[in-house]
């Protein structure tokens, strides 16, 4: 039979096809059947969350920092609960990592502030003497892209059914809406209040006047969505 | 059969000799800045404070996987097929004009993307996945490139004069179809252009940005099934096919076994797809995909090694070329690292290992050993073969070669023995507990008691790199002499006698 095939070009690489396709049939479709749902308390990302999140993977923290808690002692001492599949569930693309050369940011939300994100993102040894992460002092310059996350936004709402604008169970038994405006200016006035809450614990004179303009530096959208993290 | 010996044209394999070459240099320079980088933080800013957007390690990073993946790999699989492809089809590119046509085609668009891809990380427009990392509109643009590969591989294949395709043959098909549907399936995105708000407004934000079509654990799924198989089909079985040519072509041995070749490759397409979910380990996708990622990790050992020791045993009686030669050296050592890194990756993905190796260096330490250790010396030896044929000029320096052989082998072996320690003693750290039950230390603590290995592996990165430049002045001298007047070459192997 090989033999036939290595004269048969066409069906030798249909019989290559099969076998290497074989696996992704059996490993992934089953899963894609039952796609990951939400837990209790896990809430789409607001408008200036997602232009955070846009931060995030623009400048590629993931290279450093991971996204993801296994279930060990160690981990969980370390970072909080271990990860569930359905805390993911709004995760476009999924921030897991693959190295750690920084700590796991899964649930960096429940124990760093917006006054340390400022001062680490400045100069990150001045807060942990010794870090090697270099400084991000340009996102305190940039603005962030509302627009975009606005259009990632409408784009999740209207293909995969993503809750915005509905009511979202949370642990405490409370529900919890998140916002999506229904056109660009009301998206980015929706942004622009919730960067003048992160503004306004900030020390950086530059940032507060631009929030108070109507701009939304890079770095405060950044630490919007660092805080959501939890 | 036509009694004419066959001219086969070179003209394609040349270009993208060059761009092996410049875009080797390329991603390893960048390699060996990220690698000092986190040894000595303060070398993030060194062109300046203005300019540290774009030469910040995070910024950085893609660019080195992608230029070494996407730019240095693939050019040599691409040169070396429209080298090997013709002369194992005993076909001429030249016989078709079409052929030639799509092979140009395929090089100035390949190289388009190449400079998009650049332009596009610096910018930091990516999507985040790893070796993914690119948006929907260069995504189209490799696709493309890949089709035209693909159109041109099998129009070659199609006119070929030799019937029965041979081994390496087997190997470029399986290459380009496991890329092509690996690509297609992990980078189905929307692009967020396609939206419209309830006002009725579209287009909004940034036109190339997109949003993937899975979301959490699906899509962690498909991209290490994805991850995993690019480093399958891009990273092994191109370099096996090159191997499978060019070891038997410069040592004059006959492959060793042809049953162990049809054993390893079709055990290889069959196994390797499986072995992606060790990547995922201890992570939230369903528990028996990361058995089953555990289980063909370690079947895995079975092909990868059949090929490995029918290479190995092609030379057997002939060992003496290992020391005369210094093209064998190179392919005997990337054969060598080839087994060693396929073993160190199975016994990376038993879980319980995998619990201490996971997010440290040692992985990188392994990609290292591979990809510098098998990938690069394969590569540059098949380069260093083709060089003089179709230069038709004479290697310009054996003791370069020979020098270079040394200086690189010293590179990767600091290179993997800094990663293993460092990533060992992380991963041990970070699990310590103190008597009490407490963590013993803070995680700033297992990064600063890394900063020796660190320095060790900067400079294992740039001996390696040295050596790489060595390996580009000896062909750019190769290129550059005055032509072998007519006739054959001095001797018909580069380097034999």
């Amino acid at each position: 039979m090989f033999h036939w095939l290595e004269k048969h070009p066409f069906f030798f690489a249909v019989g290559v096809f099969v076998v290497i396709a074989f696996a992704g049939l059996i490993e992934i479709l089953p899963n894609f059947a039952q796609a990951s749902r939400p837990v209790i308390g896990t809430a789409p990302y607001s408008t200036l969350e997602l232009a955070g999140r846009h931060v995030y993977i623009k400048n590629s923290c993931n290279a450093c920092h991971s996204q993801l808690v296994r279930p060990f002692k160690s981990e969980t001492d370390r970072y909080g609960h271990y990860s569930l599949s359905g805390e993911y569930a709004y995760d476009r693309p999924f921030l897991w990592g693959s190295k750690r050369t920084g700590p796991d940011l899964m649930r960096v939300g429940n124990y760093r502030t917006t006054d340390w994100h400022e001062n680490h993102m400045k100069n990150p040894a001045s807060v942990v003497p010794g870090s090697i992460m270099p400084a991000y002092r340009w996102m305190f310059t940039n603005k962030a892209d509302i627009d975009t996350a606005f259009a990632e936004q409408l784009t999740v709402a209207q293909y995969f059914s993503v809750p915005y604008n509905q009511p979202i169970p949370m642990k405490d038994g409370s529900s919890k809406v998140v916002k999506m405006g229904e056109s660009v200016d009301k998206a980015n006035a929706i942004a622009l209040e919730e960067a003048k809450l992160i503004a306004a614990d900030m020390r950086d004179q530059d940032v507060k006047d631009a929030v108070e303009r109507g701009e939304i530096p890079e770095i405060v959208a950044l630490i919007a969505y660092l805080n959501s993290l939890k | 059969m036509e009694n004419r010996p066959l001219e086969y044209d070179y003209t394609i394999a040349k270009m993208f000799m060059l761009t092996t070459i410049v875009l080797g240099i390329v991603g390893m320079l960048i390699g060996v800045v990220l690698a000092f980088q986190l040894a000595f933080p303060g070398i993030n800013l060194f062109l300046g404070e203005g300019l540290a957007e774009y030469t910040n390690f995070s910024r950085l990073r893609p660019l080195h996987t992608d230029a070494v993946i996407f730019g240095f790999t693939l050019s040599g699989v691409f040169a070396t097929w429209y080298y090997v492809g013709q002369r194992v089809l005993k076909v001429s590119m030249a016989e078709s004009k079409l052929l030639m046509i799509l092979g140009k085609v395929h090089f100035w668009l390949y190289l388009a993307v190449v400079a998009a891809v650049v332009v596009s990380l610096f910018a930091g427009v990516t999507t985040s996945k790893e070796y993914a990392e690119f948006e929907w509109p260069i995504d189209i643009g490799v696709v493309l490139v890949w089709v035209i590969w693909g159109v041109g591989m099998f129009g070659l294949i199609g006119i070929r004069r030799e019937k029965s395709l041979y081994i390496s043959i087997w190997y470029y098909i399986a290459t380009f179809l496991g890329i092509a549907m690996l690509y297609l399936f992990n980078n189905m995105e929307i692009p967020t252009m396609l939206a419209t708000s309830d006002v009725g407004e579209s287009g909004i934000g940034a036109w190339y940005h997109s949003v993937s079509m899975y979301s959490g654990t699906n899509d962690a799924l498909v991209q290490w099934w994805y991850g995993h198989n690019a480093v399958a089909f891009g990273f092994t079985v191109p370099i096996v096919a090159m191997i499978y040519y060019f070891l038997p072509k410069e040592s004059g041995q006959a492959i060793y076994s042809y049953k162990l070749s049809l054993l390893s490759f079709w055990g290889l397409m069959f196994v390797y797809l499986w072995a992606g979910g060790h990547h995922l380990l201890y992570s939230t996708v369903p528990d028996w995909m990361q058995t089953m990622g555990s289980i063909f990790s370690v079947i895995l050992i079975l092909p990868s090694w059949g090929s490995a020791i029918n290479m190995l045993l092609t030379m057997k009686g002939e060992w003496q070329q290992v020391a005369a030669s210094p093209l064998i050296k190179f392919m005997i050592l990337a054969s060598t690292f080839y087994m060693f890194s396929t073993l160190e990756g199975p016994i990376q993905a038993i879980k319980s290992v995998n619990a201490i190796a996971h997010f440290t260096d040692w992985i990188i330490g392994h990609v290292h050993d591979g990809v510098l250790g098998w990938v690069g010396f394969m590569i540059m030896a098949a380069l260093y073969h083709m060089a003089p044929r179709v230069f038709k000029r004479e290697i310009y320096s054996k003791s370069l070669m020979v020098a270079q052989f040394w200086i690189q082998t010293l590179g990767v072996v600091l290179y993997f023995t800094s990663m293993w320690i460092a990533g060992i003693t992380q991963g041990m750290m970070w699990r310590a507990h103190d008597e009490f039950g407490n963590l013993a230390y803070s995680f700033i603590d297992t990064v600063t008691v890394l900063h020796p290995y660190y320095a060790i592996r900067g400079v294992g990165g740039l001996l390696y790199l040295v050596g790489f430049l060595m390996f580009a002045y000896n062909i750019y001298k190769t290129m550059s002499a005055r032509p072998v007047e007519a006739g054959e070459l001095q001797s018909a192997s580069p380097m034999g006698a």
